[in-house]
This record gives structure tokens, C-alpha cells and sequence, in this order.
């Protein structure tokens, strides 16, 4: 065969199957939202957005969102440049810290309902420290502040490895004469962060970023572990649309509507931490 | 002179301050991931009774009541066998039809090159998941419906971006003049590439199939939406979660967790090579 031809051959099963399962369900999707019996309209979006839960769920996940993404991205910075200047042991905590990147969201939300469920570890160490004499209800509809905290800390727990990983590789890449160099001129620890790992990992920060952002936005089975219907999210409401009240469209109409904030916040984070033409390590 | 006040014995003392700090949040974020897990491994190895008791004990009391409870319980074994068929499936497909995209990917120039690496990357940045939706009607058409294989599909779709991706960077590991060098002594391309590539690949090959298997295990939302009587492991959890006992949830998330635990170990060296970057 020859080599002309040899790379579209190899490539031919991925895209082969991209088009069947990615681009084509895509279509069927949008098609779906969009059509009802004939010609295009926007009934099924009116529908699904005028529900009186489609504003509290949006909410509920825009607010997840913004409280555990910068939290997560403050947390992976710490923790990759503890990583890259340590030594002895550096392999076995970067295990550690990635252990989470293997968890399922739902077996994380199942984690953190051990500890804040009603005779769960936080009431029983609560009791033991005398703070309280009998267990709260943490999880109930009186304490939406609480059932909050247990989804976005679960969130944080589950999803800072991957921005890690994406975080670690990218400081890997940075040639390590920028920083002695850096220290000749006397830039403190903080200097050093400021102007050389923050800009050369700008790449990586946007990587991390719209993978993180896209994926809170899919958040689901930790909220179904812990809030249940008490907080609604969007991803939910898809799921109870398609199961509990069997309206493929109205499920349609939403996915699109995840997919567009997904594709907006891309667009954001693309632009505000774009690579200047030209400027790589 | 506040020079002169900067003494090297408090200069030491400063340096082992930070020290201290430095490996006082090590040791913290270690336990920040893993308290919880310990939690979670604390009720799976109680009792029924004592995980529903309050307060909780901090030591396991090491008794198998729970995991017996889960193993008995109705569909579960079989929700737990279903897991393994599908991600077996997702593993072996997305390996076979993603690897030789990652090869091309390394060795060639072509044209659209830049067009199916966007194609590959943009998959990324959607919420794939919720393509299970359009599938679920589609496949009903096809008899693919409530099928192990029908999910291994939708969940090959999601494991087939990390797996081109990952090859490629291994495949660009690997020095195009040792497959050069092969041709020079009378091997085809192909022999060059079973005979030189190959074992060189193999161990990170085996690493993003491994990742392709946790990806698929992992997944709830296109499990739940694609499957009814065959449910996986993560399907038959979040449909039970309303009115399962609280132990038998645990015991779910302990299985569900113990896998993936011996995964991230055994593809650890290679999580850095996966986001297109060499090994460190």
C-alpha cells in the first residue's frame, strides 16, 4: 500500500466511528429538540426553559460551578508546584493525590454521604467532640446551605486530580533555567510563581480549565447521592425528563441548552487565556 | 544594620520553618483524599447494623455482613458482571480503533491532519454523555437497545479521544529511525512495526486500555439512560439510591472504588504521557 494513502486508512476506523456515535447522534439530537412532527421550531426549548425548575436547577449548577472550579484550580497550583519541588517521595504522593481521578462521581457522592449523612462520621465526631448532643439532619430540605457544602466539597474532593495531572505535565515542560535564572536576580518563591509558572502554563491552565468547567457543568451523580430532588441540576432534570416523564424532546431541548453554556464557557476560556502567536516554551 | 541581625542560625530556623509548613500541607492534602476513602472502607467492613447505628466508629469492626448483603442482593452480581463485559468491550475497541489513529497521527503528514485532531480535541469539550439520548431511540430501531454491546459503543465513544490521544504521544515516544532502520534490513512496514514498535509500545498501550476500562466503569448517565434489564454496576447504584439501605450503598461504592484504586496505581508512570506530553 502506499504511504499516500496509508495515514487516511489508519485514521478511517476513528473517524468511521466519531461520525456514527459523536456527529451523527449529535444531528439526531438537534433534530430532535428542534422538530416537532414538522418544520423547526422553538416549542420544545419554550417548554422545557418556562418549567419552574429549569431556572432554580440552572442556578443550582451555574452556583456549583463558580464555587468549585476556582477553588479546584487554586488547589491543583498549590499542590503541583509542592510536587515539583519535592524529592524523596514524590512518586508515591502524586499517587495519592491522583487517587480521586480513578473514583466515579457517584461512588465520590456515596463517599461523602458516609461522612454527612444523619448517624454519618461528621454528627458521630461532632457528638464525640461534644459539640452537639444529638445528629443532625444534614441532608434534609431545612439545611440547603449544608447539602451545598457536602456537593460542591465532594466535587472538590473527586475532580482536582485531573486539573493535577494537566497541571503537573505542564510545569514538567518548563526548562528549569527560567527559574535559577530568576533566582540569580533574587525573585522570591512568590515572584518566581507569579511571572514564570503562571504565564508558561498558560497552555495547560486552558486545557484544565475547559476540561473542568465542562465537566461541572455535566455534574449529576454526586448530586443524586447526596441532594437527591432537594437540589436539582440540570444534567438531572435531562435524566428525569427522559425517565420519569418520557419526553424525549424536552430531554433534547435541555442537553442543547448544556451544550451551548458548555460551548460559551470554551469560547471564554479560550479568550481570556489565549497564547500569544508564536510565544511557546 | 538589620543585615547583621540575619544570623545563619536564624536563616536555618527560618528555612526549617518552611519546611515544617511545607510538609505539614503534604501530609494534610494526603489526608484530605484519603480520610473519606478510610470512612467509606470503615462502613463496608461493619456490619448492616453498626453502619446504620450512631455514633459511628473510627476502626472497622472488619465483619463481612455488608459485602454478604450486597453480593445477595437481587441483580446485583449480575449488575456487577455486566460492568466488567462492558468495559472489557470498551477497553478492546477503543485500543483497536483508536491506537491506529494515534500511530498516524505521529508518523505522518497529512492533509486534514489539523481537521481530525480538532475533530478528536472538540470531543473533548462536549458533554458526551448526553449523546446517549439520540442512541437510546436509535438503538431501540437497531435491537442494540438494553444490550451490554450497545453501551460498550456510546462508552467507546468517550474512551476513544483519550486513547488516540494517548498513543499518539506514546507512538511519538518512540524514534521513527528505529522503525527506519528496520526497513533498511528487509522488513515491510508492518513487520517493522510488530516486530521493533510493538514491544516498545506495549506496556502503554496496556495503561490507556486500563484508563479506557475506568472510564467505562466509572460512567453513570449513559449507563442509566441505555440500559434497563442489563444495568452495569453505576446504573443499578443510582436507580437504587432512593430506597437501597445505607449499607448496601456503601458496599456498592466500596466495589466500585476498589478497581479504580489498582488501576490509577498500575497506569501511574504513563498519567503524565496521556495529556500529549512525554514521560517525565
Amino acid at each position: 500500500m502506499s504511504t499516500r494513502y496509508l495515514p487516511y486508512v489508519l485514521i478511517l476506523p476513528t473517524l468511521v466511528f466519531l461520525c456514527a456515535f459523536f456527529l451523527y447522534p449529535f444531528a439526531l439530537v438537534t433534530r430532535q429538540a428542534f422538530g416537532t412532527g414538522d418544520g423547526v421550531s422553538l416549542d420544545t426549548f419554550r417548554e422545557v426553559t418556562s418549567y419552574w425548575k429549569f431556572p432554580i436547577s440552572l442556578q443550582n449548577t451555574m452556583l456549583l460551578a463558580a464555587a468549585v472550579v476556582p477553588v479546584q484550580l487554586a488547589l491543583a497550583l498549590l499542590m503541583a508546584t509542592m510536587v515539583n519541588r519535592m524529592k524523596k517521595g514524590r512518586d508515591l504522593v502524586l499517587y495519592v493525590w491522583t487517587i480521586p481521578l480513578g473514583i466515579s462521581d457517584l461512588a465520590a457522592g456515596i463517599i461523602w454521604l458516609a461522612i454527612f449523612e444523619q448517624s454519618g462520621f461528621l454528627n458521630s465526631m461532632m457528638l464525640g467532640l461534644g459539640v452537639i448532643d444529638r445528629p443532625t439532619a444534614f441532608l434534609s430540605y431545612q439545611h440547603p446551605g449544608m447539602i451545598f457544602l457536602a456537593i460542591a466539597l465532594a466535587e472538590i474532593w473527586r475532580a482536582t486530580a485531573i486539573m493535577l495531572v494537566i497541571l503537573v505535565a505542564g510545569i514538567g515542560l518548563i526548562p528549569k533555567e527560567y527559574y535559577e535564572a530568576a533566582e540569580v536576580f533574587g525573585a522570591s518563591p512568590w515572584q518566581r510563581f507569579r511571572k514564570i509558572t503562571l504565564p508558561l502554563l498558560r497552555p495547560s491552565l486552558q486545557t484544565a480549565l475547559i476540561l473542568r468547567v465542562v465537566l461541572a457543568f455535566e455534574v449529576f451523580a454526586v448530586v443524586a447521592a447526596l441532594g437527591g430532588t432537594i437540589f436539582p441540576v440540570l444534567m438531572g432534570e435531562i435524566y428525569a425528563y427522559q425517565f420519569d416523564l418520557q419526553n424525549g424532546g424536552a430531554a433534547a431541548a435541555l442537553a442543547l441548552i448544556v451544550l451551548g453554556i458548555s460551548i460559551v464557557f470554551t469560547l471564554i476560556i479560550l479568550r481570556v487565556l489565549r497564547v500569544p502567536k508564536g510565544a511557546t516554551i | 544594620m538589620t543585615e547583621a541581625l540575619v544570623t545563619p542560625q536564624s536563616a536555618r530556623s527560618v528555612i526549617s520553618a518552611g519546611r515544617v509548613v511545607y510538609l505539614t500541607a503534604v501530609v494534610l492534602l494526603c489526608a484530605w483524599v484519603l480520610v473519606p476513602l478510610y470512612f467509606l472502607v470503615i462502613n463496608t467492613l461493619s456490619s448492616p447494623a453498626t453502619v446504620n447505628s450512631f455514633p459511628k466508629p473510627l476502626i472497622p469492626e472488619f465483619d463481612l455482613g455488608s459485602l454478604r448483603f450486597f453480593a445477595g442482593f437481587g441483580g446485583m452480581l449480575d449488575a456487577l458482571k455486566n460492568s466488567i463485559i462492558v468495559a472489557s468491550m470498551t477497553m478492546v475497541m477503543s485500543i483497536v480503533i483508536g491506537a491506529p489513529a494515534g500511530y498516524a497521527l505521529s508518523r505522518f503528514e497529512f492533509r486534514g491532519k489539523e481537521l481530525f485532531r480538532i475533530l478528536i480535541l472538540l470531543t473533548r469539550a462536549f458533554p458526551l454523555p448526553l449523546l446517549a439520548l439520540p442512541l437510546a431511540v436509535l438503538f431501540i430501531r437497531t435491537g442494540l437497545d438494553d444490550t451490554t454491546f450497545g453501551l460498550a459503543l456510546v462508552h467507546t465513544t468517550l474512551a476513544i479521544p483519550f486513547a488516540v490521544l494517548i498513543t499518539y504521544s506514546l507512538f511519538s515516544g518512540i524514534p521513527v529511525e528505529l522503525e527506519e532502520a528496520a526497513w533498511t534490513l528487509g522488513c515491510t512496514r508492518f513487520q517493522a512495526f510488530i516486530k521493533v514498535v510493538l514491544p516498545l509500545i506495549l506496556p502503554g498501550i496496556t495503561a490507556s486500555a486500563i484508563f479506557a476500562f475506568v472510564i467505562s466503569w466509572n460512567e453513570v448517565f449513559a449507563a442509566a439512560v441505555l440500559t434497563i434489564q442489563s444495568r452495569t454496576l453505576t446504573a443499578f447504584l443510582l436507580q437504587t439510591l432512593g430506597e437501597a439501605p445505607m449499607h448496601l450503598k456503601f458496599a456498592g461504592g466500596f466495589i466500585l472504588v476498589v478497581p479504580a484504586l489498582i488501576f490509577i496505581f498500575a497506569v501511574r508512570k504513563y498519567l503524565f504521557a496521556m495529556w500529549g506530553i512525554a514521560n517525565r
